[in-house]
Parts: structure tokens; C-alpha cells; sequence
């Protein structure tokens, strides 16, 4: 299952906020997409996912316009992972789950056992089958953002969308979290996250798109995007960019600012 | 979660029992008590079993006349009440949201209150709440499509602002209105009570209401994952505007339904539902059959307190607020969470 994006445009009133973006992700293809705060990255997310419908340009998924889509059907082929949801009211992360099984439901009828099935199917597959019966609310981050993985696995679609999976993670959940992306990636799903982190999307994902200003920047493989001229340009920050382990990982060193003593 | 006996569902199960022994002992309570022998036997002769009357006629009137249509609607009642109250906290993703958020009761008074103020039976009275709670609602829906920003909050500003309208314009009627015999009437129809209750005006209710109670108990499903927020619900399959558009129908159309035969009973459309949050959980698949039977539990038992407290009645509407208020504080003050185990 494969998602092309066609010179994509979309303004809000009439501030244009995404121009021209033109990427396409394969079958069992990690895409990251790079950007600074405010360019348009969710807006573009929101516009794959039919959220947002006053868009210029086209949304083919697997050759067919996403703008054709019922909206279940577009449940069925894209699924949708938040950065983080508060439900306002207390729900065991079973129930949260089960709730990524709506769309193969129709509207007057409750899951059945099969569907009951499949999340614990989900739950296991993300190494969560034990908080099966905890209140969501109480959970950590990273077990939140686990559970919303395993909610859009039992949506049976073949392409995840992660909104910056990682933002409120601690430093061993973010890759924690990443590591299961990538997983489902090899398993083909077609996987795509927005991210702030340049050197974890160099680590885990295979290919990185950077949007500034609303355009595409660059795109590539994590070796030819991750550059002190595309940083440089996409931050404003001047980087030295280490390579370590035989450039199986990448670092960014911010120059001229360096550790200061406390003065006493 | 432990494998025990109370499960949600088994929960809903004795609720479903205990609302059996409720309605039975309704009728063994009150100014003139029928035992259950009696009263088992005049409800088996009605539906066509071979019985020969071993009660008098007067049981029988009273049983058949006067006690069952009270208890049903209260049963009716209570279910709208709740069921409405728990569907529009799903809708609206608010906790505090309540059957008369969209301005259904306050149309109805304004309604009942013309309606007397103009002299009509007790079936014209019903008839003019129904219809200005089902207008008042429309009207409200209407202004919020014209509201800028965000959808949920204009339509629920919208709800608050048309009420005091209305509520304003029952407060006019009753300013106009002959003190008396109009004025008090119509006082005592905002109240809220069962006492009028007749066969008539369950006859006039039944079918809006479990028009709307079906469907929404066949929503069920779909108010869980609209509780998510419409992005997320949308992109899980569920079209959320829709799901809320048929709920906000369904609701009114139990609140009319309900408000216009009992007046405003105020409270049991917010408590029911939490208390059941705190017994069931907040999984709608519960939440909502739940709901319905715990408000028709409690409406019945206080309608029980209600006509037999005092020779005159004490009006219901009064009472459920009495017992709401504190216990809703106790609710919110309770410690501890429900799903935690």
C-alpha cells in the first residue's frame, strides 16, 4: 500500500501555509518528516487524513483519490496515531483499543468477540497484553502512545500516522516507541511521523522529507538529508554533524555553543 | 481486571431486578395498598389469563387506572431523563452536561405555561411542552450554525442563552397570569410531578420516546469513540457530526417527551449517569443501559416517597433536587477510581 502526495497546497483563510509538497512513501517504507515548529507539518498530516478537505493538489492512496473516501473507508486505509489523547472520561486501555475496531463496525452494532480477539492480538504485538485492564489515564506517556499504537493496529489499515510519537517521551520511551515503528515497518506497513528529532529520524526511518515554509526543503535517504547545510537551513543552527559506527548513526553538534562553567 | 461476579454486565442485570421489585412494590405501597397476590393476579387477568377475580373492583381501579400508569411513566421517565443526560456528557464531552443543556426543559415550561395561560386540558398542556421543547431545541441548533469557532461550544452557548429566553418568558406568563387559579397551576406544573399521570398522556409519550431510547441505545458503541474528539473518532471511522446530530435528535426527543408529561425534574439526568460512571464504568456499551435503568430505579422510588410522604404529594421535581444536590457532592468529594483495580 503506498500513499503519493501531489503537489499538495492548503491555506487557511488566506495565509498559505503548505505549497506545492510532493513525496510519495512505499510499502514498508519509514518516512520522518523534518521540519521547525509552525511549518505546516500538521497541517499537511491533517490533510492526508481528511481532516482538513479545502486542499489543492492530490492525496493517492494505492492510485485511488483520498478525496473519494467515506470517511470509513479512509479508516480502513489510514490509520492515525495522536501525539497524545486526553479522553475525558476514565477508559480502560482495552476499551481505548477496542475503539480502533469502529470502523469494520456498522454504526448501530457493538464489537463482538472477534473484535475482543484482535486487541488482545494488538495488545501482545506491542508488549503490552498486562495493562490490558489499567485505567488509561494512569499510564505513562510511553505506555500511552504504546496503546494508541495498538489501537491503530486493530484498525487493520496498512499506513500509520504518527504525530510527533515521541514529543512527550522520556528518553528511553521515545526509543522504545520508535523501535516498535520501525518493526511495523518491516512488517510492511507504510509508516510516516512527524518529528523534531533529526538524529532519531536518521536512526530509525528509511527515508526523510524536511519542509520549510510550507515547500519541500529536501528529500531523501537519512544520509542525504542529514547535512550541516540542510540543518543549517531548516534550523537556522550552524551543526557539525558527527558519523559514528561506520555511519550507521548520525549526530548533530551545535557549533559555537559549548558547555560553560558555573562561575563562581 | 479480577474475574468476579460483578461484572458490568451482570451489574445491569440486577439493576434490571431491582427495577422489577421496585415497580412491583410500587403498587403495594400508598393510601390504598393492593398485596402482591392480588396485584400479580389483576395484571395476569388483564393480559388474558384465565383468573377468577379474587380482589375487589376497587383494587382493581386503583391498580389499573391510576397506579400503573404513574409507574410506567415514572419507569419512562426516569429512562429519558438519564438516558439523555448520559448521551449529551458523550456528545459534548462534558461531565456537567445535563437532558436540559440544549434549552428542551425551558421551552417546555415556556410551553406548559401558555398552554395553561390559554386554558387548555391537561392532554393541550402536554401537547404545547412537547412542541415548544422539540421548537426551543431547533431554535438553538439553528443559531449555532451560525456561530463562529468551535461548533460544541456555540451550540452549547447557544442552549444557555435561548433557556433564559424562554425562561424569561415563563416568567412573564406567569406575571400576567389570573393568581388565582392560573399562577398556581402553573407553578406546580414547573415543579415537576407524576401525580396527574393518566393512561392519556402515557399513550401520547410512548412512542417519541422509545423512539428515541432505541437508538440511542444502538449508538451506544459509537458515543464511546465520539467521547475521543471528532479528529480522532474521524479518523477511527466514525463520522462524530453525524453520530452527535442523531443523538442531540434522539435526546431532545425523550427530554420533550419526558418534560412535557412531568414538568421539570431536575437532577436525575446529571447524577444518574455518574453515579452509573462510578458502578458500570464510563464504557457506553454499559453506561447507557445502565443509565436508563438506574433513572427509572430512581424516579420510581422517589415518586414512591413523593405520594406517600405527605397526604398532598410533595412534587417529585422538588425532591429529586433535594436528594441530587447532596448526593452529586458526595460523588464528586468520593475518593478513589472506580477502574483502578
Amino acid at each position: 500500500m503506498s500513499i503519493e502526495v501531489r503537489n499538495l497546497g492548503f491555506s487557511y483563510d488566506s495565509r498559505q501555509v503548505l505549497h506545492d509538497i510532493s513525496f510519495s512513501v512505499g510499502k514498508g517504507e519509514f518516512l520522518s518528516i523534518l521540519g521547525p515548529n509552525g511549518v505546516g507539518k500538521s497541517t499537511l498530516f491533517r490533510c492526508i487524513l481528511g481532516l482538513l478537505s479545502g486542499y489543492t493538489g492530490t492525496v493517492m492512496v494505492d492510485g485511488v483519490d483520498a478525496r473519494s473516501f467515506s470517511v470509513r473507508e479512509a479508516a480502513k486505509h489510514i490509520a492515525y496515531i495522536p501525539q497524545s489523547s486526553r479522553p475525558i472520561f476514565n477508559y480502560s486501555v482495552f476499551d481505548i483499543v477496542l475503539m480502533g475496531r469502529s470502523s469494520s463496525l456498522s454504526p448501530f452494532r457493538s464489537p463482538s468477540k472477534q473484535d475482543n480477539d484482535r486487541c488482545r492480538w494488538a495488545l501482545e504485538k506491542v508488549g503490552i497484553s498486562h495493562l490490558s485492564q489499567r485505567c488509561y489515564h494512569r499510564l505513562s506517556g510511553g505506555e500511552q502512545q504504546l496503546v494508541l499504537i495498538a489501537r491503530a493496529l486493530v484498525q487493520d489499515a496498512p499506513i500509520l500516522m504518527l504525530d510527533e510519537p515521541t514529543a512527550n517521551l522520556d528518553f528511553g520511551n521515545q526509543l522504545l516507541v520508535l523501535e516498535q515503528a520501525r518493526s511495523l515497518a518491516l512488517e510492511g506497513y507504510t509508516v510516516i511521523q512527524t518529528t523534531h528529532h533529526p538524529e532519531q529520524s536518521y536512526l530509525f526511518s528509511h527515508r526523510i522529507l524536511a519542509i520549510q515554509n510550507g515547500q519541500v526543503l529536501t528529500q531523501g535517504t537519512p544520509a542525504q538529508v542529514l547535512t550541516p547545510e540542510t540543518m543549517k537551513l531548516l534550523y537556522g543552527v550552524d551543526v557539525d554533524v558527527v558519523s559514528l559506527y561506520e555511519d550507521k548513526a548520525r549526530i548533530c553538534i551545535p557549533k559555537n555553543i559549548t558547555r560553560q562553567e558555573v562561575s563562581s | 481486571m479480577k474475574q468476579t461476579f460483578l461484572t458490568p454486565r451482570n451489574k445491569i442485570i440486577l439493576l434490571a431486578v431491582l427495577l422489577i421489585v421496585c415497580i412491583l412494590g410500587s403498587f403495594t405501597l400508598g393510601h390504598y395498598p393492593v398485596p402482591l397476590p392480588q396485584l400479580l393476579g389483576i395484571l395476569g387477568e388483564r393480559l388474558g389469563l384465565p383468573i377468577q377475580p379474587f380482589w375487589t373492583t376497587q383494587m382493581e381501579t386503583a391498580v389499573w387506572n391510576i397506579r400503573l400508569p404513574r409507574v410506567l411513566l415514572s419507569v419512562l421517565v426516569g429512562a429519558c431523563l438519564a438516558g439523555a443526560g448520559a448521551s449529551y456528557q458523550g456528545i459534548f464531552q462534558n461531565p456537567m452536561a445535563s437532558p436540559d443543556i440544549l434549552g428542551a426543559s425551558a421551552g417546555a415550561g415556556f410551553g406548559a405555561a401558555l398552554a395553561i395561560l390559554a386554558g387548555f386540558s391537561s392532554v393541550g398542556i402536554t401537547l404545547g411542552a412537547f412542541v415548544c421543547s422539540l421548537g426551543t431545541v431547533a431554535l438553538v441548533f439553528t443559531v449555532s450554525r451560525h456561530a463562529k469557532g468551535d461548533r460544541i461550544l456555540g451550540l452549547v452557548l447557544a442552549g444557555i442563552m435561548v433557556s433564559s429566553l424562554f425562561q424569561a418568558g415563563t416568567s412573564f406568563i406567569k406575571l400576567v397570569a389570573d393568581p388565582t387559579n392560573k399562577l398556581p397551576q402553573i407553578t406546580y406544573w414547573l415543579m415537576g410531578s407524576l401525580s396527574g399521570a393518566k393512561w392519556q398522556e402515557l399513550g401520547f409519550v410512548l412512542i417519541p420516546m422509545l423512539a428515541g431510547l432505541i437508538p440511542l441505545l444502538l449508538l451506544r458503541w459509537q458515543l464511546n469513540v465520539v467521547t475521543m474528539g471528532d479528529d480522532e473518532a474521524r479518523a477511527m471511522g466514525v463520522n462524530a457530526p453525524k453520530v452527535r446530530l442523531w443523538v442531540v435528535l434522539c435526546s431532545t426527543l425523550v427530554t420533550a417527551s419526558a418534560v412535557s408529561v412531568s414538568g421539570m425534574i431536575g437532577w436525575v439526568g446529571l447524577v444518574i449517569p455518574h453515579m452509573l460512571r462510578r458502578l458500570v464504568g464510563s464504557d457506553y456499551r454499559y453506561l447507557m443501559p445502565g443509565s436508563m435503568l438506574g433513572g427509572s430505579v430512581f424516579l420510581l422510588i422517589v415518586d414512591n416517597v413523593s405520594r406517600n410522604a405527605t397526604t398532598a404529594g410533595i412534587p417529585i421535581g422538588i425532591l429529586t433536587a433535594f436528594i441530587g444536590a447532596p448526593f452529586f457532592l458526595w460523588l464528586i468529594t468520593g475518593k478513589g477510581d472506580h477502574y483502578e483495580h
